[in-house]
């Protein structure tokens, strides 16, 4: 009994202290959850690209003959380039929106807690209930934009985007846009409150015009935040799925199948795991490699360039 | 400036609540021309008629909920105790193992699909709202660690040391001091739990199969894709509303946290 009180009150007094195997039993828990559900499945995904392997049936060692076939398999790059094209303008698109509308938020008005609201808004909605929004928006024959068009006489034709591929693409990046700019304008906000209100100022002494202030100022002083904008849209990106599922459904004429969706279709629709974790693999792999270059960037710092 | 202010914000808000306001309207008057944005008549038929799509739109709401929940209630229950693990003790290995959690946002989910397929078929959690309540945990972790040890962080040892000296037991310090200071971190990781988990796709495509066990946004893809190749555009309309409306009230009542939480995140 005063054994157990004695250790009871040495355990209370100990808990805080910086010797704590207590502190393992803590973040035991996080650690099932993430050598279970991500660490195994990773390693999953590389040996099972090694293998023929059905959803049903018998798997087979087949060593790298998966690799061989992606690389002669058109479709793949097929998507792949296209999942590039489309990172490239969408995130050039996303940051000539999100720029200025950073700019414009970063002022000491009152409405300009509200309007910052409004431009964000869309960023909590999922993608789900955004495409299927512009979806809506988009249709022909009751959505919205076409029946502004025709009823404001500007065509005779409600326009079909959805049927060619360079209107089908614009369509999402404008959607996309809308939906995630709020997000990266938060992101370069931040960078731009980081600033010194004194450097500015003195460059506006000095004469600067706005902007050459804005160009040889703020703009390399915000280079941290540009560029983990630039990380997280070019990662979101490569990733998409969603919108293309969901509004194009990868046409017209499997045009605008993204990387995510090719997994998605080798996996889930004709069930070769195999292949569909050699692709998962592969497009690992780029991704790594693209944040990399890209956090090599970040990790210079400004400075350092000059 | 203003003016550029207030167009954009129509931009922005226009395709919102003009899809909100649409869902209340008679079929008859949706495809009116002209285009009016409010109805003359107030209707629930939209929400009505989302009742017969599949197992009907509560069933798929109800469901949303439970995952949202769900979520909530394992990725508290976890991150809370690891980023005080890892804020207030010191042990072997420990930088290693934090450096292993963050390293989960590195890589994205949708690159260990397949495997996780097999996985939780082999835990007989395949077509189970909990097999994927399991996985959102599973990936909301790095980040909600990451803030509660920043939460925890935050309080001052000074602080912990005068409550021990004034007597207060290890239970008193956790409910009446270090809870209280880490709630605004907790109210992050909830909003960020609750938006991802109510808003995810491709998981909840591929891991569910029965018409009863799916979620909001996989009826929504089920109505646009239409029964006979027939849209039910106003059916629709309602389901989106459905869909965004908690995540646009959930942004509105906790946005200051919203905002920490992307900077945070980002910041690291």
């Amino acid at each position: 009994m005063f054994l157990k009180r004695a250790l009871q009150k040495r355990r209370q007094a100990g808990s805080d202290e910086p010797h704590g195997w207590l502190g393992l039993a803590f973040i035991a828990p996080s650690m099932v959850f993430i050598i279970g559900l991500f660490i195994i499945p990773l390693v999953m995904t590389v040996w099972m690209s090694f293998f023929r392997w059905p959803l049903l049936g018998r798997r087979k060692f087949i060593g790298l003959e998966n690799y061989a076939e992606l690389l002669g398999d058109s479709q793949l790059w097929q998507s792949f380039g296209f999942t590039l094209l489309y990172t490239v303008l969408v995130t050039t698109a996303i940051m000539a929106v999100a720029l200025p509308l950073a700019l414009l938020v970063d002022r000491p008005l009152r409405s300009v807690g509200f309007f910052r609201t409004v431009f964000f808004m869309p960023v909590v909605i999922g993608f789900g209930a955004a495409s299927t929004l512009w979806l809506w928006l988009l249709n022909p024959d009751s959505g919205v934009f076409a029946r502004l068009l025709t009823g404001l006489g500007l065509v005779d034709q409600a326009p079909r985007p959805l049927e060619s591929f360079w209107p089908a693409l614009a369509v999402i990046i404008l959607m996309v846009v809308w939906k995630t700019a709020g997000f990266t304008m938060v992101i370069l906000l931040t960078g731009l409150q980081s600033i010194p209100n004194d450097v500015i100022e003195a460059a506006r002494i000095d004469g600067a015009s706005p902007f050459s202030r804005f160009r040889r100022i703020t703009l390399p002083l915000m280079r941290n935040s540009v560029l983990l904008a630039l990380i997280l849209n070019v990662t979101s990106s490569m990733l998409a799925f969603d919108q293309f599922f969901i509004i194009t459904q990868g046409g017209p004429n499997n045009s605008t199948i993204s990387a995510v969706f090719t997994i998605y279709l080798a996996s889930f629709s004709s069930y070769r795991l195999g292949y569909g974790s050699a692709l998962s693999f592969a497009l690992l792999v780029v991704l790594v490699a693209i944040s990399s270059i890209q956090l090599s960037f970040m990790r210079q710092r400004p400075e350092d360039g000059r | 400036m203003l003016l550029a202010m207030i167009i954009l914000a129509v931009f922005f808000l226009m395709p919102i609540i003009w899809s909100f306001a649409n869902s209340f309207k008679p079929a008859a008057e949706a495809l009116a021309h002209p285009v009016a944005l409010f109805s003359k008549a107030f209707s629930l038929e939209n929400y009505r008629r989302l009742e017969n799509v599949g197992a009907g739109w509560y069933v798929y709401a109800t469901n949303s909920v439970l995952i949202a929940l769900g979520t909530i209630a394992f990725t508290v229950a976890v991150a809370v105790p690891a980023g005080y693990g890892f804020s207030k003790f010191r042990f072997p290995g420990q930088t290693l193992i934090f450096v292993l959690v963050m390293a989960t946002m590195m890589i994205p989910f949708q690159s260990i699909l397949t495997p996780l397929f097999l996985i939780l078929k082999f835990l007989h959690l395949q077509n189970s709202l909990l097999g994927l309540v399991l996985i959102y945990t599973t990936f909301q972790l790095p980040f909600s660690i990451f803030m509660m040890r920043n939460a925890f962080d935050a309080i001052p040892k000074a602080l912990v040391e005068a409550a021990r000296i004034d007597g207060a037991s290890q239970w008193t310090l956790v409910r009446r001091i270090l809870m209280p200071l880490a709630l605004p971190g907790v109210a992050t990781v909830v909003m960020f739990a609750f938006l991802n988990s109510w808003n995810e796709f491709l998981a909840a495509l591929i891991f569910l199969s029965d018409q009863n066990k799916f979620t909001l946004p996989i009826m929504l893809v089920n109505v646009s894709s239409g029964i006979y190749g027939i849209i039910d555009w106003g059916a629709l309309q309602a389901g989106i509303s459905l869909t965004m409306i908690p995540c646009i009230v959930m942004f509105l009542a906790l946005q200051r946290y919203y905002v920490r939480g992307l900077t945070a995140g980002a910041v690291k």
